[in-house]
């Protein structure tokens, strides 16, 4: 069983979200995401300021295997990226709920986060897609 | 979904006690990598890897007339080998249109016995396409499911590999590259070592009774050659410069504009192999396009069936390959291009149009970078 902090939030595509002091939210993929995709070698980051959707793709990364989408989990403006993937993507390998987070992005509207998983609804669909 | 549909080599429990993170690979259940693609792939250019690809399909065609059946059947002459035992030859099998219903390796093991080891993907309708084309001749042809095969690859695979199984495969290390041996002949140790390999490296392909390949592997896996999973076998090949059926060629793709001219033998004007007239008039209408290696520039990575733009060409290219080079530590493909393409090409990637060079493959062999 691949770990799911206890004090994040998730979304089906497999993001996790964490909540930070000034209410900006940071994103980066799980665990489990990490591991089906593989050794990554490239991340494509959006721009600071670029404002997106909920469920926009947002930026990229690429393992040796695939490419995969990363979705925006709420309306807001990104506030700042993890440049440091641009040169050591494997970071996400390493430690994708640390070093390997992605962007950090202002949410546009108070209270939009009930949509997101819990930790115990993301197991649940971890459980779920490994059958 | 379930697993329970899933075919299994005779190697599946080794695999999963070597820690394979199994997935279904043509209804196959195989290990795509034993934790890093990254590592197995350094593995096999630095030191000795080993494939479990059992599921590849081994045909052994006998009879007095295999000879004059395969040179109709394949686009490279099989008289290259005819009379020279063990040896080895790649080909393409056409259909009449001139499009590759397969690639394969055909060993001309003795006089009346050929065997042709195919892809697991194309199984059924080459067994039946090869079925069909037996006419009335003298040939027979048996699907040898009974039998396993182990990639063994990496400078120093064929040393461990030796180390391992001792006389199981004694006079293996004579064989040339690309030459095959049969050992115990027709006993319950029977083996079938060829000089083979899909990853650029020097090595064998051991073939062995499904009913020894498990011990086969772990002997070897106790001689130092570490598992790799079907992942680094991908971005070998492609360094290496070698098709993958599907990807690179299929039945709409004609030889000549898949990069394998070379595998196509005309020489012999009274050989009238499947598809030959389609491929002469391709020839003489003069070809569209060509098969090129492509290195992109800046990051990012190659994938099939992004395209590709070429200055002073209308006609758009195509990868049909590509990965993330481990060795380069530089995105790589193979792509179909327009005759008129030159050094340069721009790749469009999510509708960014980035500079890619052009080169002539491989990209890898042996250990050692090709290409500037």
């Amino acid at each position: 069983m691949s770990d799911i902090p206890q004090e994040l939030k998730y979304t089906k595509s497999h993001e996790w979200i964490r909540v930070e002091d000034d209410g900006s939210l940071t994103v980066g993929i799980t665990e489990h995401a990490q591991g089906l995709l593989g050794d990554m070698v490239f991340v494509e980051l959006p721009d600071v300021g670029d404002e997106f959707e909920a469920e926009q793709d947002c930026a990229v990364v690429e393992s040796v295997k695939a490419a995969s989408d990363i979705y925006c989990p709420v309306e807001g403006e990104v506030v700042a990226v993890n440049e440091e993937l641009e040169d050591a993507p494997e970071q996400i390998n390493v430690n994708s709920y640390h070093e390997g987070w992605i962007f950090r992005i202002q949410p546009l509207k108070e209270n939009d986060l009930d949509h997101l998983m819990s930790p115990d609804e993301y197991a649940e669909l971890v459980e779920s897609e490994s059958h | 979904m379930t697993n329970t549909e899933l075919k299994e080599t005779p190697i599946i429990k080794a695999h999963q006690d070597m820690g394979a993170k199994l997935v279904d690979f043509g209804g196959w259940n195989m290990p795509i990598h034993y934790g890093s693609q990254l590592d197995e792939h350094h593995q096999v250019r630095k030191d000795a890897g080993m494939f479990d690809v059992c599921h590849m399909t081994i045909v052994d065609l006998r009879g007095c007339e295999v000879i004059d059946y395969l040179a109709k059947l394949m686009a490279n002459d099989v008289a290259k080998i005819a009379d020279k035992p063990g040896k080895a030859l790649y080909s393409c099998m056409l259909n009449n249109e001139g499009g590759v219903i397969d690639d394969l390796i055909i060993y001309f093991m003795e006089s009346a016995w050929v065997r042709v080891i195919v892809n697991s993907s194309t199984r059924e309708k080459d067994l039946a396409w090869m079925r069909s084309q037996i006419d009335n001749m003298a040939v027979d042809l048996t699907e040898r499911d009974d039998l396993a095969m182990i990639a063994v690859q990496g400078p120093n695979a064929r040393e461990f590999a030796a180390k391992a199984l001792g006389d199981e495969i004694a006079g293996a290390q004579e064989l040339k590259p690309f030459n095959a041996l049969l050992i115990n002949s027709g006993s319950d140790n029977e083996r079938f070592v060829a000089r083979t390999g899909y990853t650029g490296e020097d090595g064998y392909e051991i073939v062995c009774p499904n009913s020894q390949a498990e011990q086969t592997w772990r002997l070897l896996a106790d001689a130092g050659i570490k598992p790799c999973g079907l992942g680094a076998r991908d971005t070998l090949r492609l360094e290496a410069g070698m098709n993958l059926y599907g990807n690179d060629m299929d039945e709409t793709q004609s030889p000549l504009e898949s990069g394998l001219s070379w595998t196509v033998d005309f020489s012999n004007e009274n050989r009238h192999f499947n598809g030959r007239a389609a491929l002469e008039k391709q020839k003489e209408d003069g070809l569209k396009y060509k098969f090129v290696g492509l290195i992109l520039e800046g990051k990012g990575v190659l994938r099939a069936h992004q395209g590709v733009l070429v200055e002073g060409s209308e006609n758009a290219g195509e990868l049909t390959s590509g990965t993330f080079s481990p060795t380069m530590q530089k995105a790589i493909g193979f792509a179909r291009v327009p005759v008129e393409a030159n050094e340069t090409c721009q790749v469009e990637i999510r509708k960014k149009h980035l500079n890619a060079k052009i080169v002539k493959l491989p990209f890898v062999r042996n250990g050692k970078v090709l290409v500037d």
